[in-house]
């Protein structure tokens, strides 16, 4: 039965609509991995065919090559406004951050690079609450200071579907259309959809990505999952989080809370 | 609550509770027994637990934020998943203390069901009330309740029983269905996945069996259709209107209604995209696109629905509000209402009552106060298209907007239909209608509210527009701020409060002449913009405003009463403009300056604004 994932792509459309009816200056981060394929998906759904925003990836220069074929396939069959925005060297980031935890602010970094060249008023990001605890306690439509900053203790209230829609002057909004997915929710999704997908997900020699990062600090996990269903079998039983082949988030405690409050998707 | 398939086996859950009464403990223990933390958690919970010179605290499996961990209270809403054998659950963990009551209500409003935690020793204190009351607002019914920390009171029966009927009790009262009352112990497990050999006496369900005894919500597919539309789409020749069904089912060939507007058409087709077949029918839950077999007028905020068991359409609401920011809620203020799309202007005409969380009992009041729960009347210029949240809960309620920010939430336990549909009121009908009124006069009856400093020219100018307009054949009178001291008003003295009750007599007075079919021409000073706020709350739609300007330097220099000079000498305590403020109009529908346009030039503008707002073009244009 699917009854589940007709509930969750109603939702996140009806997310998709509330924002680009509300919200003036609109782009999509795509990372290219399997969440914001699935967004991405939602978008053709929700504006029958098209997606009617740029379609932006903060590029590090570092994903594997296997991503940038993905990119620029997709991109050509379904006719997207692909932006790519260059993310600015690790040199530059603030050295009091873990090493690599500093690797990944890159990105922040090239997404207020982005928000203040195109003067974007809302930013749609791909994460779900079930990644990782700070993203848990995100909202769907989640404001940002003029900084980009995340006051995370002082969030607004949203309820019944109603969300802050109405901002100051020079700050935006990052829109979360996946928030209420799971891990397994995705990739349940993918395989009823047939939506394609980086074959760096499925296991080769013993070993696949369960979350795709820059290679420089994301690491494949032990696996024999070859397929879609034996990544469900796989997820159904497993104890390890997600993201543990994501290296910045174990750097310290508050490491990836850092991350998130400056900024971070 | 949002809209699920019964086939989804997830339940959300939401965890309430007064401040320290051991949610987030709750959780830990409840995700740790069934086996739902991810390896090294625990470990880690123990790192920073050591860390911090704790011993293992399990709130931090929940509290993800530094400032939650180090001053150990949970800041903001969060999210966790979890298995018990019967089905997958996710757990909202909600804050108890009561600066946070809006992540609370962020928190709880995504729940099938609530587990409410109470502490045994200190019972059912003020939040745990307040979380109770919000969860009935929310919608949230079903409940259960953990009462915890049992080892601290030895597992006392009478103890626990105490508890459990206070809140029994209050939760009855508040219409909550409560299934369950657990004793639990959350740090030590007992009564969570298994029962404690502790509490011989109770031998009612564990947290687990409870949590598996609740039920899905479902979707409202046998109610109503209400189909609110989000967006209008042209992607090719096709016109798309968008948005999610709310209630009921909606089918290929369906007439469709649309409120407020009434407009009709027919359904043509269902849109999708990558489906292999067309689709005929769709429901309640399902975000859809629909074409139409003619171009109607049709927007963001209008409401589609069946002939039958259409929503009431009204201007005058009553509603249940809980408020959740520092400046009050006050009569005469005016908020963006937002029901499903649709966004109306509201003014607060009145406070009923404010519910005092601790017994239920309601005492009127002038301002609701953050995290108050009040009975408040909302008046709105457009018309509302909206149902009682008992009848049909996701069209019948709404949030608050002041600014950029939703700060109250409400529900719809009353609404006005106003004279045309007057049936469902106790109020008695009248044999003749307003339209009826309107077409014999030839005009539409209605309030001209002049506003001003004195010596601006109000009464001159309403004086000879009365006159004009009764040489035209209209039903016209002024109802004069100074006239109606000396009868109607003649017991008030000129303090705040008496000010302010001399215009809202002013302003029901002119509602029934406006009633009646007369065009008034109320001339007040009315210096304050909220006494003004209400005087058109009272009028509604009728209610137009005039600004007669003048500076004051001008007016000093008529000083037609020779007022403002025994002001200036003292012998007028509070004079408007001299000793006590005027705030100018910021929405005036027609602004006249005296002091740059002669008195005929005046009248000339005043005669073609009422025209317009109420002459016989008014009349067709509110029939089209």
């Amino acid at each position: 039965m699917t009854a589940d994932l007709d509930y969750l792509e109603s939702q996140s459309i009806y997310i998709l609509r509330e924002a680009y009816n509300r919200i003036d200056k609109l782009a999509l981060l795509w990372s290219i991995g399997k969440d914001s394929n699935v967004l991405l998906w939602l978008c053709r759904k929700a504006f029958f065919g098209r997606v009617p925003f740029p379609v932006v990836q903060l590029d590090t220069a570092m994903e594997l090559q296997e991503v940038y074929d993905f990119r620029d396939r997709i991109a050509g069959e379904w006719d997207l406004d692909l932006r790519v925005e260059p993310c600015p060297p690790e040199a530059d980031m603030d050295q009091t951050l873990p090493p690599l935890t500093r690797a990944a602010a890159r990105k922040t970094e090239g997404l207020k690079n982005l928000l203040r060249a195109g003067k974007y008023q809302g930013i749609m990001v791909g994460i779900r609450r079930d990644e990782q605890a700070t993203r848990a306690k995100e909202r769907v439509f989640s404001p940002r200071s003029l900084e980009g900053d995340w006051d995370v203790k002082d969030q607004p209230a949203e309820f019944w579907d109603h969300y802050k829609t109405r901002f100051d002057e020079g700050t935006h909004v990052r829109i979360h259309p996946l928030l209420h997915w799971t891990e397994l929710d995705i990739w349940r999704y993918s395989k009823r959809e047939g939506i394609p997908i980086v074959p760096l997900y499925f296991a080769k020699d013993g070993k696949r990505y369960r979350s795709l990062g820059e290679k420089n600090i994301t690491f494949p996990v032990d696996s024999t999952a070859g397929t879609i269903d034996e990544i469900i079998a796989e997820l159904v039983v497993t104890r390890i989080p997600e993201r543990a082949g994501r290296a910045m988030d174990n750097e310290a405690e508050d490491s990836f809370e850092r991350l998130r409050s400056s900024g971070y998707m | 609550m949002e809209i699920r398939n019964e086939l989804n086996g997830q339940l959300r859950i939401v965890i309430v509770g007064h401040v320290d009464h051991g949610k987030s403990t709750l959780i830990g223990r409840l995700l740790n027994d069934t086996g739902s933390l991810p390896d090294g958690k625990v470990e880690q919970v123990h790192e920073m637990s050591r860390k911090r010179g704790m011993p293992f605290e399990w709130a931090f499996v929940m509290d993800a934020l530094q400032a939650e961990r180090d001053q150990g209270i949970t800041i903001d809403t969060t999210q966790i998943h979890f298995k018990t054998e019967q089905r997958p659950y996710v757990i909202i963990d909600a804050p108890g203390h009561t600066e946070f009551l809006k992540n609370m209500v962020t928190g709880a409003s995504q729940a099938d069901a609530a587990l409410l935690v109470i502490d045994a020793a200190e019972g059912a204190l003020e939040q745990s009330r307040r979380h109770a009351f919000l969860l009935h607002l929310l919608g949230v019914r079903q409940v259960a309740v953990a009462v915890n920390k049992m080892d601290r009171v030895d597992f006392d029966q009478y103890r626990f029983e105490a508890v459990s009927h206070e809140i029994r009790a209050y939760l009855a009262e508040l219409g909550l269905h409560t299934s369950t009352v657990i004793p639990i112990a959350a740090r030590h497990g007992d009564n969570i996945v298994t029962r404690s050999d502790k509490a011989p006496w109770y031998d009612g369900p564990t947290v687990v069996e409870a949590l598996d005894a609740f039920r899905p919500q479902q979707a409202p597919t046998e109610l109503p259709l209400r189909f609110p539309l989000q967006d209008v789409y042209k992607p090719d020749d096709r016109r798309i209107l968008a948005g999610r069904i709310e209630s009921g089912r909606l089918r290929v060939g369906d007439t469709l209604r649309f409120s407020p507007t009434g407009a009709t058409a027919t359904v043509v087709s269902i849109e999708g995209w990558n489906h292999s077949q067309p689709i005929v029918a769709a429901q309640a839950g399902q975000s859809i696109g629909i074409t139409l077999d003619k171009r109607i007028f049709a927007e963001r905020g209008h409401v589609a629905h069946h002939e039958e068991g259409a929503p009431h359409v009204t201007h005058r609401l009553g509603v249940r509000a809980f408020w959740l920011t520092s400046e009050p809620l006050a009569v005469g203020k005016t908020y963006t209402l937002k029901i499903t799309t649709g966004e109306h202007r509201v003014t607060v005409e009145s406070i009923t009552a404010v519910i005092d969380i601790e017994d239920l009992s309601s005492t009127p009041a002038k301002a609701v106060h953050r995290n108050e729960v009040a009975e408040v009347v909302l008046r709105s210029r457009s018309p509302i298209a909206v149902d009682l949240a008992s009848t049909l809960s996701r069209t019948g309620r709404g949030v608050l907007i002041d600014g950029h920010d939703v700060v109250g939430g409400c529900i719809v336990v009353e609404v006005d239909e106003g004279p045309a549909a007057s049936a469902n009121t106790t109020e008695v009908s009248h044999a003749v209608t307003a339209d009826e009124r309107n077409a014999a006069n030839g005009h539409k009856g209605g309030v001209l509210w002049l506003t001003g400093l004195s010596g601006a020219g109000k009464s001159t100018l309403a004086m000879a527009l009365e006159r004009a307009l009764f040489d035209r054949g209209w039903q016209v009178f002024v109802l004069d701020g100074d006239n109606v001291r000396n009868g109607l008003n003649a017991g008030l003295g000129f303090s705040a409060e008496d000010r302010t009750e001399n215009i809202r007599r002013v302003a029901e007075t002119a509602k029934l002449f406006a009633d009646a079919g007369v065009l008034v021409i109320a001339s007040l000073i009315s210096p304050l913009q909220a006494d003004r706020a209400r005087a058109r709350a009272i009028g509604g739609e009728r209610f137009h405003e005039v600004y007669v300007a003048a500076d004051l330097a001008t007016c000093e220099s008529r000083d037609p009463k020779g007022l403002y000079r025994r002001a200036r000498a003292g012998e007028i305590p509070e004079f408007t403009g001299v000793s006590a403020p005027y705030e100018a109009p910021e929405s005036a529908e027609l602004t006249i300056d005296t002091g740059t346009v002669t008195p005929v030039e005046a009248l000339g503008e005043l005669l073609d604004y009422v025209d317009g707002a109420f002459g016989r073009n008014a009349l067709k244009r509110g029939r089209v």
